[in-house]
């Protein structure tokens, strides 16, 4: 398997998109965003629509349309909690008429719209894993440097309030870093289920472990176990990988919320 | 004569159409336990967030002296069944900053020891969401104590709590209030506690308020004119 250059690169990819995942999820579930991080990686369908129609490739279309809107959002609802969910209604619509439109426009065969929308193992190249392990490692160095105060404002809002943490920008820092992520991971998990590895994993980790760091641990290896499963499946059957990606890390989530089920009836 | 923490002269704060505090003057020293009381809605939190820097007061002033630490334990927190974090790490998420990711050996010596001082050892590697109520209160009150404030600020802390819990809470702030010599601020609807704990009381009334040594209080016994 491994003396194809495409597999070497999607397990490579896999491989950081499942590690920035399993962190980066951790805080999306602590602050509540698995819808905003849906409605992302619909922008990222539109991003990479527009990248096909003015000739960039879809990551830096991608990469664009999510820094943007990750903005738009957080400035529009950041002052209101409640309007939030209502905004990325809103926003997330827009996207996706947009990235009909771009692709309509472009006039490509709908296999573009196949990939962007359920990722594409055999598409990733070694220039595509070299940009993509640069915005991983972006993305941890951020995170590492606004790590106590996102986690004292994720963990518990009400008290960063009073230790002075500027929860807006913490926010906006999160959602452009979020963004990034989701640009990153949509190139093989696809725009439509990216949501999946940021939320499953984190989601999973949290009844089986209780700081923040050993949830993040587990997440990825929950992410890892499924992109890494998933890709040998998909080059055992031809099926998409996507789908061995989903159903695993749904199985994990499952098996979780079993066994939290039974330490709850044995306690 | 005592070192005076904060001082309130002749302080107002209106919402529009609704005046919350009027002409509120008095003084919090170094080693005080103040009981502020008053009826639901009358002013207190909204006295904490004037104190926290959070309102600005319509008229008059507040000083805080300079360097005083503030330990904030807030009336509400989103801490449900599945809330995650074991009660330790919860402590120390007050430890904010751009440092480090990893506690220094100095935070989880910390860390160690605000847990003692509640009395959560034994229970500190569990998830605060499956804690009880009055487990819950100690955990919010180890946080509030980790960066070693000055002043501590308990917001109604024992309002949902059960009379043998309340005691046990009420009994840890009263220690760290005659052993360490740590200002409380206890904000409470409680009459009860008020004369128990407190040595001075500030009483939020519609239009007036009364402040003053708690003895003063036992002498005009106004005991349990509301709960």
């Amino acid at each position: 398997m491994f003396s194809f250059e495409f597999m070497q690169n999607a397990y490579l990819a896999g491989t950081l998109i499942a590690i920035v995942s399993g962190m980066m999820g951790v805080f999306v579930i602590a602050r509540n965003m698995p819808f905003m991080t849906h409605t992302l990686s619909e922008i990222g369908f539109a991003g990479a629509a527009f990248g096909i129609f003015v000739g960039w490739t879809p990551l830096n279309g991608m990469l664009a349309f999510t820094t943007v809107s990750s903005i738009m959002v957080g400035e529009l609802s950041g002052a209101v909690e409640s309007r939030r969910e209502s905004v990325i209604s809103a926003i997330s619509g827009l996207f996706i008429g947009l990235g009909i439109l771009f692709l309509s426009l472009s006039r490509k065969n709908s296999s573009y719209a196949t990939n962007i929308l359920f990722g594409s193992v055999i598409g990733i190249s070694r220039q595509d894993v070299i940009q993509m392990a640069a915005l991983s490692v972006l993305v941890l160095i951020v995170l590492l440097l606004i790590y106590r105060n996102l986690k004292d404002d994720s963990f518990d809002s009400v008290g960063a309030q009073t230790n002075h943490i500027h929860s807006r920008l913490i926010s906006l820092v999160f959602l452009v870093i979020l963004a990034f992520n989701v640009s990153v991971a949509a190139q093989i998990v696809g725009s439509l289920l990216i949501f999946v590895l940021l939320t499953l994993p984190a989601s999973s980790a949290k009844y089986f472990t209780h700081t923040v760091v050993r949830m993040m641990g587990l997440a990825i290896i929950f992410a890892l176990f499924g992109v890494w499963i998933g890709l040998y499946l998909g080059y055992l059957t031809n099926w998409p990988v996507t789908f061995f990606i989903a159903a695993i890390e749904a199985v994990i989530y499952g098996v979780s919320l079993f066994y939290n089920f039974i330490r709850s009836k044995s306690e | 004569m005592s070192e005076t923490l904060i001082s309130v002269e002749n302080l107002s704060l209106s919402f529009p159409n609704h005046p919350v505090l009027s002409d509120l003057s008095f003084q919090v020293n170094r080693g005080d336990f103040l009981g502020v009381i008053g009826e639901n809605g009358i002013g207190k939190t909204t006295l904490v967030r004037v104190i926290l820097g959070q309102l600005r007061p319509s008229a008059g002033k507040l000083v805080i002296q300079e360097g005083v630490k503030i330990g904030y334990v807030p009336q509400f927190r989103n801490v449900d069944i599945e809330y995650p974090l074991s009660i330790k790490d919860f402590i120390a998420l007050n430890f904010t900053g751009i440092k480090l990711p990893w506690l220094s050996k100095k935070e989880r010596q910390r860390v160690k020891k605000v847990i003692q001082q509640v009395g959560l050892a034994k229970i500190a590697d569990r998830p605060l969401g499956l804690a009880s109520g009055g487990e819950k209160q100690k955990a919010y009150l180890a946080q509030a104590l980790i960066n070693q404030p000055d002043l501590l600020i308990l917001d109604e802390s024992t309002a949902s709590l059960d009379p043998n819990t309340k005691k046990e809470l009420l009994d840890v702030v009263l220690r760290l209030n005659r052993e360490m010599g740590l200002t409380i601020f206890f904000v409470s609807h409680d009459m009860q506690m008020i004369h128990e704990y407190p040595d001075h009381y500030l009483w939020l009334q519609k239009g007036k308020y009364e402040f003053g040594s708690i003895k003063n209080l036992h002498n005009e016994n106004k005991e349990g004119q509301y709960v």
